[in-house]
């Protein structure tokens, strides 16, 4: 199943040295193969254009290295896209032999809609790549971008899959330990104040939303189902009122329409707002966990810097030791608040923009609603 | 008697349609066209056909008439005849001519109307003048117990027939023909209905008959009612685009005789009674029911709701223009049981309560001030006015005593075993009848394709509204959870906006929270809509699409009866049979006599099934049209609610755009 995707990328990036979006998306089986293409000036590229096809699992791997490599410690790593969730609608087409034509519309349309989700999702973890100055630079990034085989990247065993989980555990451990740990900069100390609310709030609203434009589209199916129910009832029926049926069969269906328009365009425009920055809020507390590893690294070895003077025993490899600590600290504290500082900036400007967007959305939605049923009232009246 | 009638129709079928022809094109058309079929249908020995074809138009002229002659004679001439006591045997024969008795008698019934209606032939004037005085004398006796009015009876029939002597033909050769005919004439007789029907009808034609007409329909009390819905029957069956006219065209000579009737024998419904028919036929009905203040009366589990019953009419039935009464629930379910009892059995539609709810009675007894009990008492409420407009909207029932009393009545007998028409016995009790009917319907083999074609599709909608009504019901139910959730959302936004640290930012996400909480409202609003104006109105046609099955169910055990009927004169008449070959004149008297009863009865219960297939067309063909009516008026106000909350949220939206391109 082909689809196109027209790109609606957030424009992170002013800069066309390196451009690049996802035009298409082959959802094959039990996979998805997104088509990334890349437009670029810099030199570092042997070619100024490519075009590869990647799976998600590439994406994920992508952002495994780059978490992994401590140079990029002080920065807020983008967060990974999500694992497409289409479970329901694959299945659907798997037993149906993958025939597009033996999906109902309906269905095909929400799969469509799900997919585009995904596009751009992925999409924009590897535009926030390309617009930041270190990213862009990265080795596995290019490999990612130019190599135009299968990347074959090795699936995750269960084992590995448990580590990461474990490793999760330990993190948020450290995380309950590292809030104790007392800080030194009053601007990191309003950051973690600042994020550790701010992200149970967005995670709370984020849910929230999602339950409601949930119920949304159930109340948008419904006026699909009383549609159908109207148009069974008016094929039965061989009086003036079948007419009068139909025409109320089809004012649901328009209904209907508008209804899950308005559902789905707040699901892209508020909700998947919502749930990025989730995740990039937790991208965010991540840097600044490792930071306060990296502080608590630095009075560690201060603390062993003092013993080793007092023993008079490797004085000067603590010495080094308490150096690197405190270099790398003060690194970490410098990127991150420089980090920090475009981060709050890049989601009030994505907040504007969406919100902004859902409200023209809601407007247009709204007043198409009432030209509508204007309409259908002056027929109905005149009947 | 049934000589008689057989002589008196031509006069009668003539004055009709010539008179017709004079008043309207349109239903000059009707009847001629009638007329007509009858001459075509080449049946002269079946009773059935002929009978089918009078199911279409004109029921009272044709067909009603068979059944007038057995049953009401039995009932009302007798009764009211001061002379000789006697069964409506003796009545109908010992009257008129020894001929007719034999005929009757005669195990060849079926045929005697040739002889029978050669005599009109023969001499038109003469005879069918003599034969329907004697006619006539039966009814007038009957109806007024003077005989004055006869001779204006009797004027009437023959000056028409003199008018117009050509037609004359045409309907002789009809009766001749068709055995009905024989029926024919007895309606004029006994059956005030029908009689009043056809008056109406050459009413503006020769002015001593309109007069006549009217002096006879003042003995008429009880049966006024019939009168007029039955000259609407007939006309409103013709074709629906015809009906309006038609009626509009009748109303003049109906209203004509009813200035005297009011003056001579002030018989105060009946005048109303044409205001209303009047009334209705232009669309205008005033009458206007509202049922408010829902109160608690009584504590515990004594404690019931009683609702103000506001009534505002300019109808002279009722003492004043506006009434106010209050009635409890088991009041409403009371005069349903009382309409019921009286009108089903007739083939009425009476348009039934809303079910007893135990479940929700109790909360509201317990007291609790809840959201649900509150909703509970509306929606009750609700579904009372609806109950009660839909019955004084049917013009048979709101002119029941028991209807005017529930409305005007300060205080009303205590309604009793109510309980059994309550929720699951209500519905036990629906479906009961329809178990019965569908037995009945694979027994009767269905003659008339018009109730062989509507009950089918009086089922299939029921399923279909059911269906359509879940499919509603889950709207509302999603439409409340999108309420919920949104309040939760706004909620949450109105934190996310407080944690928020952009100044501009945090202030356009509680704007955001204020307008989902606004939104919430909304939905709130419309999910109320949904139920009220929606999916209430299907819960309503689906209990009176029941209520129209009741009806068919009751034209079937009309059938029924007549077919037992049927069958027991078969067996009367083998048993006769078996008698005259055995030779026991003894018991022979007997067997002759009780054959006499099962005919009576068969003719009897016949005219009765005929009488309640018209009742329940027009019912069915009213309620079709209310419901086109209704529907297309709810659905109207439904999206206008709609639209309400479209506009309201670009209200909404409109406001909150600044606010989210002010974010800096």
């Amino acid at each position: 199943m082909q689809l196109l995707v027209h790109s609606v990328s957030v424009d992170l990036n002013n800069d066309a040295s390196l451009v690049i979006d996802i035009p298409d998306a082959l959802c094959e089986r039990d996979k998805v193969k997104f088509t990334v293409h890349t437009k670029t000036t810099l030199s570092s590229f042997q070619k100024p254009e490519y075009s590869v096809q990647r799976q998600h699992e590439d994406f994920i791997w992508l952002h495994d290295t780059i978490v992994e490599t401590e140079e990029y410690a002080g920065l807020i790593i983008p967060p990974a896209p999500p694992k497409p969730d289409f479970e329901g609608p694959r299945e659907k087409m798997h037993k149906l032999g993958e025939g597009e034509s033996s999906m109902t519309k309906e269905e095909y349309a929400k799969m469509k809609q799900e997919l585009e989700k995904t596009v751009q999702v992925h999409e924009v973890f590897l535009q926030r790549l390309s617009s930041h100055p270190m990213f862009r630079k990265d080795r596995n990034f290019q490999i990612f971008l130019e190599y135009d085989q299968d990347l074959t990247v090795r699936r995750k065993n269960a084992k590995e899959m448990f580590g990461g989980f474990f490793k999760n555990m330990v993190k948020s451990a450290d995380e309950v330990l590292i809030s104790g740990v007392k800080e030194v900069d009053e601007f990191f100390e309003q950051e973690k104040n600042f994020l550790l609310d701010y992200s149970s709030k967005i995670k709370d609203a984020t849910a929230k939303a999602e339950k409601m434009t949930r119920s949304h589209k159930n109340v948008a199916d419904d006026y699909n189902h009383i549609s159908g129910a109207l148009n069974n009832t008016a094929a039965d029926n061989n009086t003036a009122f079948k007419k009068h049926l139909e025409k109320c069969a089809e004012v649901f269906e328009k209904l209907r329409k508008v209804e899950d328009r308005m559902a789905s365009d707040q699901e892209l425009k508020l909700t998947e707002l919502l749930r990025y920055y989730t995740r990039d809020i937790q991208a965010a507390k991540d840097l600044l966990y490792r930071r306060a590893r990296a502080l608590a690294d630095y009075e560690n070895s201060n603390k062993a810097l003092d013993k080793a003077r007092l023993k008079g025993k490797d004085v000067a490899q603590a010495e080094e030791n308490q150096k690197q600590c405190l270099q790398k600290f003060d690194k970490l504290s410098e990127s991150g608040k420089k980090e920090l500082t475009s981060f709050k900036a890049r989601r009030v400007v994505a907040f504007r923009k969406n919100l902004i967007e859902m409200t023209e959305l809601e407007i247009k939605h709204a007043k198409n609603s009432v030209s509508l049923l204007q309409g259908s009232i002056e027929i109905l009246k005149s009947n | 008697m049934a000589a008689s009638s057989e002589r008196s129709p031509p006069p009668f079928p003539d004055s009709e349609e010539p008179e017709l022809l004079e008043d309207s094109d349109e239903e000059a058309d009707a009847f001629t066209g009638t007329s007509i079929s009858e001459m075509d249908s080449p049946s002269p020995d079946s009773t059935r056909p002929p009978k089918d074809i009078f199911n279409e138009p004109p029921e009272d002229i044709f067909s009603d008439p068979l059944s007038n002659i057995n049953s009401e004679p039995q009932k009302k001439v007798d009764a009211k005849i001061p002379s000789p006591s006697s069964d409506e045997a003796v009545d109908l024969f010992s009257d008129p001519l020894d001929d007719d008795s034999e005929v009757m008698s005669s195990p060849e019934v079926q045929n005697p109307m040739p002889d029978l209606l050669n005599e009109p032939v023969e001499a038109p004037k003469s005879d069918s003048s003599s034969k329907s005085s004697s006619v006539k004398k039966a009814a007038s006796a009957e109806m007024f117990g003077d005989d004055d009015d006869e001779e204006d009876l009797f004027k009437e029939p023959p000056k028409v027939v003199t008018k117009k002597p050509q037609p004359s033909g045409p309907p002789v050769d009809v009766f001749t023909e068709v055995k009905s005919d024989v029926k024919v004439k007895p309606q004029v007789k006994d059956d005030p209905t029908d009689l009043f029907a056809e008056e109406a009808l050459t009413a503006p034609a020769p002015k001593p008959s309109s007069g006549s007409s009217s002096s006879r329909t003042n003995g008429v009390h009880s049966e006024e009612q019939d009168l007029f819905s039955e000259a609407t029957v007939e006309l409103s069956l013709d074709s629906p685009c015809n009906d309006r006219k038609n009626k509009e065209a009748v109303k003049p000579s109906v209203s004509a005789p009813a200035a005297p009737v009011a003056s001579s024998s002030s018989k105060a419904p009946s005048k109303s009674l044409e205001e209303l028919e009047e009334e209705e036929s232009e669309d205008k009905f005033d009458l206007n029911i509202s049922i408010t203040n829902p109160e608690k009366v009584g504590d515990g589990m004594n404690a019931y709701m009683a609702y103000k019953v506001s009534t505002q009419t300019s109808l002279t039935m009722f003492r004043s223009k506006t009434f106010t009464v209050r009635r409890r629930f088991s009041d409403f379910l009371g005069l349903f049981e009382k309409l019921s009892e009286k009108h089903s059995q007739n083939g009425y539609l009476i348009p039934p309560p809303p079910e007893k709810s135990i479940l929700g009675m109790t909360k509201v007894k317990v007291g609790k001030e809840d959201p649900s009990s509150a909703e509970f008492v509306e929606r009750r409420r609700a579904a009372l006015e609806r109950y009660l407009q839909r019955v004084v909207s049917h013009p048979s029932l709101l002119q029941d005593p028991d209807v005017r009393e529930f409305l005007e009545k300060e205080e009303l007998p205590r309604a009793v075993s109510t309980q059994a028409l309550s929720g699951a016995g209500f519905l036990k009790m629906l479906n009961k009848a329809t178990d019965a009917v569908s037995k009945m319907t694979i027994k009767m083999n269905e003659q008339d394709v018009w109730f062989d074609e509507k009950i089918q599709d009086v089922e299939n909608e029921e399923q279909h509204l059911r269906k359509l009504h879940v499919m509603v019901e889950s709207l509302v139910n999603h439409r409340k959870e999108l309420s919920g959730n949104t309040a939760v959302f706004a909620k949450s936004v109105a934190m996310l906006g407080s944690s928020e640290d952009n100044t501009a930012l945090s202030r356009a996400l509680s704007q955001l929270a204020e307008v989902e909480d606004r939104i919430e409202q909304l939905h709130q609003e419309q999910a109320s809509n949904d139920f009220f104006t929606f999916s209430e109105l299907l819960a309503d046609y689906i209990r009176l699409l029941g209520a129209v099955r009741g009806c068919f169910d009751q034209r079937m055990k009309a059938w029924q009866r007549w077919q037992d009927a049927e069958n027991m004169l078969q067996k009367k008449r083998e048993a006769e049979a078996k008698l005259l070959w055995a030779n026991k004149p003894d018991k022979l008297q007997q067997a002759k006599d009780e054959i006499t009863e099962w005919e009576a009865k068969v003719t009897q219960y016949e005219r009765e099934f005929e009488r309640i297939s018209a009742t329940v067309r027009k019912e069915v063909i009213r309620f079709d049209k209310e419901k086109a009516r209704d529907f297309n008026r709810q659905v109207i106000k439904y999206l206008e609610s709609l639209l309400h909350s479209q506009q309201q949220l670009i209200k909404y939206w409109d406001a909150f755009l600044p606010e989210a391109k002010a974010i800096v």
